[in-house]
């Protein structure tokens, strides 16, 4: 199941839709990391609000997704994680340390907004 | 065999005897009623039980114990006996009535009535082993059964209290836009932090909150396995993309925190509610300021 990934203003959104598995992740994340600069974007925003499960691979590759986009010059938010999912990732010891996660899709364009990087703001203003 | 029908009829006439020698029993029971139910209300005050309780009111149950405890020697059936001690329990344990006290009366009476056997049967010992053979599994029986009601009735108490305790114990409530407090009183025990984390997480994405305090003043000490717990819901706090800040740790607290090893770059506490609902503000960009000057009001007044 392919993820699609649609291109908001200078944001890139990430909608996952169902339960993803190892090589959908890896093709997520490969995707993501070549479109970001493709279409020069500011910031990507990763919603995982249909999934039930975050296992350790989805968590280390979100992680990578984001340490890589770092890399690449754009910021990362993963959005939407499910109350249970966030208290199970965090009683198996998975976290998503130094990675911005907010509420869900508005939360996160707004704190990519904040990041001053969004439109119409100067680049590096007080976070 | 012979022996076999022999035994068969042995069984049924022994049967048949109990029977008969319960009804004797009963008899006996009720023609004393007056003496023992004086000598059994004696006997509870001077063990000093039922304390919680006056003299007549010690008499009253003491006469409605003894007939249902008669009846259910003279019926073989326990129900009626079961509804009364489950009233009774209802009654008493609100009074502060503990299970010992239950389990000693019942036990006094059995007591009482088997003295009183003795001394009936005092001439024919044989006849005394026989009806003894007939009252002791029923008496038995019938302590059994007054214990357990008190015991159930207890627990049936215990149960609706706890639930009502969970459901006052961890309140929700938003006091600006996107900021929440949780103040939490008492102990915290494991099924306590299980509901507190749910209420949490579910107050977060409910009222869509940015900053939550989760005010501990209230709470004396917690063990290792329910700091880990409280760590690690903060943590998942964050993946939901809000921030918890923890007030009121006490010195206990801190040094359980310090003890497992917190990583404390995770947690952001500050000492009172006052500071942490003003470092939320800071976090949301609130600014508070008097409306006037304090000294002008002062001045006015």
């Amino acid at each position: 199941m392919q993820v699609p990934i649609l291109k908001q203003g200078a944001y890139l959104i990430a909608t996952v839709q169902s339960a993803l598995t190892d090589e959908d992740l890896k093709q997520l994340r490969d995707t993501l990391v070549v479109s970001v600069s493709k279409v020069r974007a500011r910031g990507v925003i990763v919603d995982v609000t249909a999934l039930d499960v975050i296992d350790s691979f989805a968590t280390r590759t979100l992680r990578d997704v984001a340490h890589m986009i770092r890399l690449r010059g754009a910021e990362t938010v993963i959005v939407g994680i499910q109350p249970e999912v966030a208290f199970s990732m965090v009683k198996l010891g998975l976290s998503l340390e130094g990675i911005a996660t907010s509420l869900d899709l508005e939360e996160g364009l707004a704190y990519l907004d904040r990041k001053g990087k969004g439109p119409g703001q100067e680049v590096g203003t007080h976070r | 065999m012979a022996n076999t029908q022999d035994f068969a009829t042995f069984a049924e006439a022994r049967l048949e005897t109990t029977a008969s020698r319960l009804r004797e029993l009963v008899a006996h029971l009720r023609q004393q009623r007056a003496q023992l139910r004086e000598e059994w209300a004696r006997l509870i005050t001077e063990a000093k039980l039922l304390t919680a309780m006056t003299k007549e009111e010690i008499f009253a149950e003491a006469t409605s114990v003894y007939d249902n405890y008669v009846e259910a020697l003279e019926t073989g059936t326990y129900e009626a006996l079961q509804a009364y001690a489950r009233n009774l329990s209802e009654r008493i344990i609100p009074r502060g009535v503990e299970t010992h006290e239950v389990v000693g009366i019942v036990l006094l009476l059995r007591d009482v009535l088997a003295r009183s056997l003795f001394a009936k049967y005092r001439e024919d010992f044989n006849k005394l082993n026989r009806i003894l053979d007939a009252y002791e599994p029923a008496a038995n029986r019938i302590a059994g059964t007054v214990a357990v009601g008190f015991v159930q009735e207890r627990e049936r108490i215990i149960r609706e209290q706890q639930e009502a305790i969970r459901e006052l114990s961890t309140p929700v409530l938003q006091v600006r836009e996107r900021l929440l407090i949780l103040p939490i009183i008492g102990v915290i025990d494991p099924q306590r932090t299980r509901q507190l984390t749910e209420q949490l997480l579910r107050g977060i994405r409910t009222n869509r909150a940015k900053v939550v305090v989760l005010d501990i003043t209230g709470v004396p000490y917690i063990d290792s396995p329910v700091a880990n717990h409280l760590v690690q819901t903060v943590e998942a706090a964050r993946l939901l993309g809000a921030n918890v800040i923890v007030t009121g740790l006490s010195p206990e607290i801190a040094q359980t925190l310090v003890n497992i090893g917190v990583d404390l770059g995770k947690m952001n506490t500050v000492g009172d509610l006052q500071g942490g609902i003003e470092e939320a503000e800071r976090l949301l960009g609130y600014k508070v300021v008097p409306m006037q000057e304090p000294t002008a009001a002062h001045v006015v007044g």
